[in-house]
């Protein structure tokens, strides 16, 4: 390939201490478990997963809000070295963006939107003047279809898909190229999320902006992907190009998962591959493989190792390569076929 | 005669600022052994519309309705001591919220004790067996060691396991669930709708499942109900639901999901947002999000045709072309439909 990524992580790895209380020993929680991959100018990667799979936490280590515990993390050409507690370089931090799952809370009550707008330039762009800030700020709002009479008010006065957009225009004040979207839309309404969800489009065409999509909603997550990295317990089980992902999902727990969500067809069979009891606790993990004990594929060879993620068929790997990490991958396939067949 | 028949319920709040109609002229009849579902983005009064059923509103709500009853009972006549005896016991309700729901101080087994208590009684003993029984019966793993966990004890998946238990520990004839699974996983959500769909088989008690996951709809429910800002606007079987929507809103709905809306570039999008409390619209209360909208539309309200058994509340119900000379004689020609509607036009003024 020869584009050129804008962000590369490789092994990426968060672990965090809990301190152990009169009666309980300390504990390390492996929130992040080796996650690679890599995010090209204009493309969608997903990451999907339930609660606790680690898809916050792998926010944030890309948002450098926390640096990972170990594995390596670059951004444009830069190597991002980060040490516990320390802010990261102002032209790195310029470069990515986050926007947050709620926007009820994620906006400043007692500011404009214009100042909420204006902030970011404030710190970034010493030079730039008054005038020239404000009127940046009113482009951006006609950007994400606000009216211009909107900038002097407060969030208060927005209804929740005009407050995401305005969570969006803050994101892009500083022309960042990467954009994190922690379930963007999944505090929306049906209506008003697929406003959102055309706008995130038309701006990603406009700017050539690389997108971290973070979410558990399967068919948003089929839309508007590119790549997917599917998640469990706070390691990717699953990675590739969507649309194959999404056809022929082949690790257990995708299977499940795709399953496991409802279809707005009444006239869809019901098959599911059912899963058995929930999540392990990420204080007490099991021993092998994390999926083992829901698995309808397990066995011993499970508990005994953690698989890593591995090409699918021992092909030369390149970025369309599936990458699944599970021992039985022929039999998961193979159970597959058979319950399509 | 249906198990629960509601006619004409409004649910009226007093605030601040004037009268806040929440739900104004829903009919619900549902029959033994049903299972619907109620469906509608936030706002369109889905709970308030079953919280009225049920009582729980608080004082300030308003509650009317030509009729309202529940096996025969007018739940308007009773007394509330009266009714406090159909509700919890034959007609029953889970929500949303399983880790709130349930009483942080007490046991999962004193908790559900208390419903049988107050029901149906029996003695210490029968009751902690019946209890078990229950447990097992919503599929907690070890019961006789549960029964004695406190909720924070319990996951999300658990804790709305407990609320089901606890609402089908006396028989109810009717159970309510208020987005039972809104706040779970994916994977947990696959077995709590699984365990209420085969609950409800085995029992023969009737359905009614509050959400606004279209998904969820099409799979679990028989009979649909679709909302939106108080008012009904559809009523249909599920399958034809999906395959014919009748209002304009349920087919803009349809076409805004992710997975109905193909190959194109953009997805369709309804433009605006629900009214509030103080920009409703004359008219038909759908008239500015529509694309099918007339000037007859902005002026009078809809009635839902007396014939039609969906009851759509629109001027120009969808597919009626099909079904020959059903406009109203006094509307005027409805306009050609267009193509597409600009995504970018959320603005209010």
């Amino acid at each position: 390939m020869s584009r050129e990524a804008v962000l590369r992580a490789s092994h990426l790895t968060r672990h965090y201490q809990i301190k152990g209380g009169p009666f309980s020993k300390p504990a390390t929680v492996k929130a992040l478990n080796e996650a690679s991959f890599e995010l090209f100018p204009g493309q969608t990667l997903a990451v999907v997963g339930e609660s606790g799979c680690g898809k916050s936490t792998l926010a944030r280590v890309l948002t450098m809000i926390e640096p990972p515990t170990s594995g390596e993390l670059s951004i444009g050409k830069h190597q991002v070295s980060l040490k516990e507690g320390q802010r990261p370089p102002a032209e790195l931090r310029r470069e990515v963006q986050i926007i947050f799952q709620n926007p009820y809370g994620s906006l400043n009550p007692r500011k404009t939107v214009a100042t909420m707008l204006e902030e970011p330039l404030k710190l970034n762009r010493k030079e730039m003047g008054a005038a020239e800030r404000r009127k940046k700020a009113l482009e951006m709002i006609e950007k994400v279809g606000l009216r211009p009479e909107h900038a002097d008010r407060y969030p208060h006065m927005f209804s929740g898909g005009q407050r995401q957009r305005i969570a969006i225009a803050r994101a892009l004040m500083l022309n960042p190229k990467i954009l994190v979207l922690d379930e963007p839309v999944s505090a929306l309404d049906l209506s008003i999320q697929a406003q959102v969800l055309n706008l995130l489009a038309d701006l990603q065409e406009e700017f050539g902006l690389a997108y971290v999509f973070i979410s558990h909603d399967l068919s948003v997550v089929r839309r508007i992907a590119d790549d997917v990295i599917v998640m469990y317990f706070g390691q990717p089980v699953e990675t590739g190009p969507a649309e194959e992902v999404f056809t022929t999902p082949r690790h257990p727990y995708t299977q499940a998962l795709f399953s496991a969500t409802p279809v707005a067809d009444p006239n869809r069979s019901r098959q599911r591959v059912k899963l058995k009891g929930e999540p392990p606790s990420p204080l007490n993990p099991p021993p092998g493989c994390p999926f083992a004990p829901r698995c309808h594929l397990a066995t011993d060879a499970c508990t005994r190792a953690d698989p890593p993620l591995e090409p699918v068929g021992g092909e030369a790997a390149d970025d369309k390569t599936v990458k699944v990490a599970c021992i039985h991958v022929e039999r998961s396939i193979a159970a597959l076929e058979t319950a399509s067949a | 005669m249906a198990l629960l028949d509601i006619e004409g319920l409004s649910v009226r709040f007093q605030t601040s600022s004037g009268l806040f109609t929440a739900v104004e002229d829903v009919d619900i009849r549902v029959d033994r052994g049903e299972v619907w579902s109620i469906v509608g983005e936030s706002g369109s009064g889905k709970s308030v519309s079953m919280l009225a059923t049920m009582g729980l509103l608080p004082w300030t709500a308003q509650v009317t309705a030509n009729r309202l009853e529940f096996d025969g009972q007018d739940l308007q006549r009773l007394s509330s001591r009266q009714r406090r005896r159909i509700v919890g016991g034959e007609m029953s309700m889970i929500f949303q919220e399983p880790m709130t729901s349930l009483n942080p101080c007490f046991t999962v087994g004193t908790q559900i004790d208390e419903m049988i208590k107050q029901h149906k009684g029996g003695s210490r003993k029968e009751r902690h067996e019946r209890a078990l029984e229950l447990l097992a019966q919503v599929g907690i793993p070890d019961p006789a060691r549960r029964i004695k966990a406190y909720p924070h004890q319990l996951s999300g998946g658990m804790s709305q396991r407990v609320m089901i238990a606890m609402a089908i520990s006396c028989d109810p004839r009717l159970l309510i669930a208020d987005e039972p699974t809104t706040a779970l996983d994916v994977t947990i959500q696959a077995q709590i709708l699984e365990l209420l769909l085969k609950l409800q088989e085995e029992t023969g008690m009737a359905l009614i499942l509050i959400t606004h996951d279209m998904g969820v709809v099409a799979e679990t429910a028989k009979h649909v109900i679709v909302q939106y800002a108080g008012r009904q606007v559809e009523k249909q079987e599920v399958k034809s639901l999906f395959a014919n929507p009748r209002h304009p809103y349920t087919e803009a709905l349809l076409s805004a999901l992710p997975e109905r809306a193909g190959d194109k570039d953009r997805l369709p999008t309804i433009p605006g947002v629900v009214p509030g409390q103080h920009d409703r619209p004359t008219g038909c209360l759908f008239n500015p999000r529509c694309q099918y909208a007339t000037d007859h539309c902005h002026e009078v309200e809809p009635v839902a045709a007396p014939d039609d058994p969906a009851r759509t509340l629109c001027h120009y119900p969808l597919g009626e072309a099909d079904a020959a000379g059903a406009t109203p004689d006094d509307a005027p020609n409805p306009p050609p439909r267009p193509e597409s509607t600009d995504h970018r036009s959320e603005v209010r003024p």
